[in-house]
């Protein structure tokens, strides 16, 4: 990865240096391997602490919503999964394409340092990763993680490839792979209506309302949210009840819906590790069987399938039928 | 030695209905008009059409102490503003879909499509909803416990 | 010092709870946080950090206040803490010596003139029973804050090696709390508690957040730092989520808000967020507009504007939480290692 690195910093300081843009998106180094932070960068400069690594698993497809206001055109480096929020930002005007320059950057799974703590590794000091080993350097030793096991969620089922692109920096071929994204989705609604509100009530009650999966979604970019408007008769700060936590997951996976580009960004992010990807994964497999396969932010144009109808559509009573619980 | 306090109370749902103006709300009156029953736990909100029931709603019907929630609209294709149904078809399949998928008895929720000529569907609609409901019992999963103290 | 063996450490649980209420770090769905202790639940003393901190139980998120009642033109106040009052006393277990300080922190707010009642009669029936950190993490940095991890305070001080735990009462209420479960205990432990501690410190020392320079932040730089550049760049990639104040130990901000109930209006209050766009709203508007602004109140409250009202005693403890779990990796280290003194680099 360090070759991509390198590349990346080089065009980054052509691109700079050239005027053509006049600012980089990129994530800078952060104190240890695994803590990089999503930056921008303007001077050439800067760009030596551009870190292209294992950790770099942030979307920064949401930036370029105020970066793209900017004056002159903002570089951004965009993995694959990033590239379908950037086309759905893009479709909902949210983000002004012509002032982006895309440079679409290989991902070959990025990890999940909590993962790494899970797996009793503490005080985490370095991580290297040699093909499907990782080794971690830390206070109390070093240890060898297998890597499918550390990587983060969404990578573990990623078949996203680039939608969008200005340029491209690809120097690895990605290996092709077969999974079910929607795996934990059936096995859930496999289960009775007892369990599965076992599991979400345990899920869900473990929520902090810090609003980190909200503010970090690409898809939610309303400039004033339901839950923070005092005039919406249910703002809330905190989880008063249980229904709360329902009522702002719901409302939240609802309100994604059919343009959640499933780029598990909720899931990352969420300090108690509350599978949110999987009520996401449950609106996105409904509307593939209801009204045929659809990939929001395969393009930037087209309407989402909650902005259009058929004649024949499923009927609401009709969508337990033949799966009764 | 018989309990006298345990006594069962009988349990009537609140039931709460959003008709659309042009077809269910009048499908009501007609029902109303031609002396037709329907309970009167069914508490109706008239809407100008099923599809301006955002999910909140249906959220906070549950929160404020529904048991069950019911959307009617015209039927597809007989839309007052054309094609405002076809949209809450596809909100409301998914919506209900999701809250099953939550945990939530998918009894609880349910869309009709009453025109204003169906009075006597609409009370039967609403009779079959209101036992349907009775019988699953008081909702218990959706619901705020703060809006229910004192009771 | 008293002893007890790790296996019997149900025993004691066991028998704590069945006078009081016994919270201790519990894992629930994957993830560990102070909850009520019952037999049967996954009890976690190993977790260095819960993901919300101990403040949870002085400082509940959310807190019902009063209630009130409306007949006619009559309007009654409930007061609802009398609930709580008579309720026994509770014994938060497992408490790490900077979530210990956290709740010093938190006195100086919620104890001065006037006293948050509320918070007053939480601390008042809580017992803390505090337990020394024996594998610090890479993202610790008590030591920053001269916190000694190795032999916290609190009512009782417990030390835990591979066999057993140790015990430690130090004031009236952890020799009251002593006396309830003496019986489960036998005499000893003097010297492996010793050890445990110089190897602790040695690993401490090692940590890479240990020798923080904080140095700079006074209240004399106020101004100066205030007013530095570096503000826009480090906030930039702030997503304005609540995360880190949630997690954290000292933060105690919260906003108070009514519910209506069928019966009446509930006041509750729950904790806020600095970093929230709607925090502090005032008729006019918010007094901070951007997350810049909101960014440096929350680092200018921690490491400046608190010490300057307190005897420079800094309201960030070094627990490291907001290390772990800022989603985009910003943290108090980063402000401290831009802003502070020169020996950061």
């Amino acid at each position: 990865m360090k070759d991509v690195e390198l590349k990346m910093i080089e065009r980054a300081k052509e691109l700079l240096a050239s005027g053509e843009v006049a600012r980089v998106i990129g994530w800078k180094k952060g104190e240890f391997y695994f803590d990089p932070v999503p930056a921008s960068f303007e001077t050439v400069e800067e760009l030596d602490s551009l870190v292209y690594n294992y950790f770099c698993g942030a979307n920064l497809s949401k930036y370029l919503i105020e970066m793209s206001k900017k004056e002159g055109k903002t570089a951004v480096f965009l993995k694959p999964c990033d590239t379908y929020s950037f086309n759905q930002l893009v479709k909902e005007h949210r983000i002004k394409r012509e002032n982006v320059y895309v440079i679409a950057v290989e991902c070959l799974a990025k990890l999940d340092i909590n993962k790494i703590k899970a797996q009793g590794v503490t005080g985490v000091t370095d991580v290297e990763v040699v093909d499907k080993q990782v080794k971690v350097t830390s206070l109390y030793g070093e240890v060898v993680l297998n890597k499918p096991d550390v990587v983060l969620e969404k990578c573990s089922v990623c078949q996203k490839t680039h939608q969008v692109k200005d340029e491209e920096i690809i120097l690895h071929e990605r290996p092709e792979r077969d999974v079910n994204r929607f795996a934990q989705v059936a096995e859930l609604e496999a289960m009775t209506e007892d369990e599965c509100f076992a599991f979400w009530r345990n899920q869900l009650s473990k929520c902090i309302r810090c609003n980190a999966c909200r503010n970090v979604c690409p898809a939610c970019s309303c400039v004033k949210c339901v839950f923070d408007n005092p005039a919406s008769g249910i703002a809330a700060k905190a989880n008063d009840d249980k229904f709360e936590e329902q009522l702002f997951h719901i409302i939240r996976a609802f309100h994604v819906a059919g343009r959640c580009t499933d780029c598990g960004e909720c899931s990352r992010v969420c300090p108690q590790n509350i599978p949110l990807h999987l009520l996401n994964r449950k609106f996105i497999k409904d509307i593939d069987s209801f009204y045929g396969e659809y990939q929001a932010g395969e393009t930037a144009e087209g309407k989402t399938p909650l902005t259009e109808y058929t004649e024949g559509d499923t009927e609401p009573n009709d969508v337990f039928k033949g799966e009764a619980k | 030695m018989q309990d006298v306090t345990t006594e069962k109370k009988e349990f009537t749902p609140n039931i709460v209905a959003f008709c659309c103006n042009w077809c269910s709300y009048a499908g009501a009156d007609l029902a109303g008009s031609s002396r037709l029953t329907y309970p009167a736990n069914v508490k109706i909100i008239r809407v100008p059409c099923s599809c301006r029931v955002n999910p909140m709603f249906i959220l906070k019907a549950f929160q404020q102490g529904a048991d069950g929630v019911i959307l009617c609209g015209c039927h597809p294709g007989d839309c007052h503003y054309v094609t405002g149904n076809y949209y809450t078809r596809r909100r409301i399949a998914l919506l209900y879909s999701f809250l099953n998928y939550m945990g939530i008895e998918k009894e609880r929720t349910r869309l009709e499509w009453v025109s204003a000529a169906e009075g006597a569907r609409f009370s039967a609609v609403m009779n079959d909803f209101v036992k349907t409901v009775t019988e699953l019992g008081e909702n218990k999963r959706l619901t705020d416990l703060r809006v229910k103290e004192g009771e | 010092m008293l002893k007890i063996a790790k296996e019997r450490l149900n025993d004691l649980y066991a028998k704590i709870a069945e006078s009081m209420g016994l919270f201790i770090p519990i894992k629930r769905a994957g993830e560990v946080n102070y909850a009520v202790w019952a037999e049967g639940k996954e009890v976690s003393l190993e977790t260095l950090k819960t993901v919300k901190s101990p403040k949870n139980a002085f400082f509940p998120q959310t807190e019902n206040m009063m209630k009130f009642k409306t007949e006619g033109k009559n309007l009654e106040v409930i007061d609802i803490r009398k609930d709580w009052s008579e309720e026994k006393s509770f014994v938060m277990f497992g408490v790490k010596a900077c979530d210990y300080k956290a709740i010093e922190v938190l006195d100086k707010v919620f104890l001065a003139e006037p006293v948050d009642t509320y918070y007053q009669l939480r601390r008042k029936a809580g017992i803390i029973v505090t337990l020394a950190c024996s594998r610090p993490e890479e993202s610790c940095f008590c030591k920053a804050f001269g916190i000694d991890a190795t032999s916290p305070l609190g009512d009782v001080t417990t030390w835990m090696d591979e066999t057993y735990l140790y015990w430690q009462a130090n004031t009236e209420k952890g020799e009251a709390l002593t006396a309830l479960v003496q019986d489960l205990f036998t005499e000893g432990g003097e010297e492996e508690v010793a050890a445990q501690k110089e190897t602790t410190a040695a690993i401490i020392d090692k940590l890479p957040y240990s020798n923080l320079d904080l140095s700079r932040f006074k209240p004399e730089n106020l101004n100066e730092l205030f007013n530095a550049s570096e503000w826009e760049e480090m906030s930039e990639a702030c997503l304005g989520c609540g995360t880190c104040t949630f997690v954290c130990p000292t933060c105690q901000c919260f906003d108070i808000r009514d519910f209506k109930t069928n019966e009446g209006v509930l006041r509750y209050r729950c904790w806020d967020s600095c970093m929230y766009s709607d925090f502090t709203l005032m008729a006019h508007g918010n007094s901070r507009t951007t997350q810049m602004q909101r960014f440096r109140q929350r680092f200018m409250h921690k490491l400046v504007y608190y010490p300057s009202q307190n005897d420079g005693l800094y309201s960030c403890v070094g627990c490291g939480r907001c290390v772990n779990k800022c989603p985009q990796n910003l943290n108090i280290v980063k402000v401290i290692k831009t802003l502070g003194g020169k020996n950061n680099d």
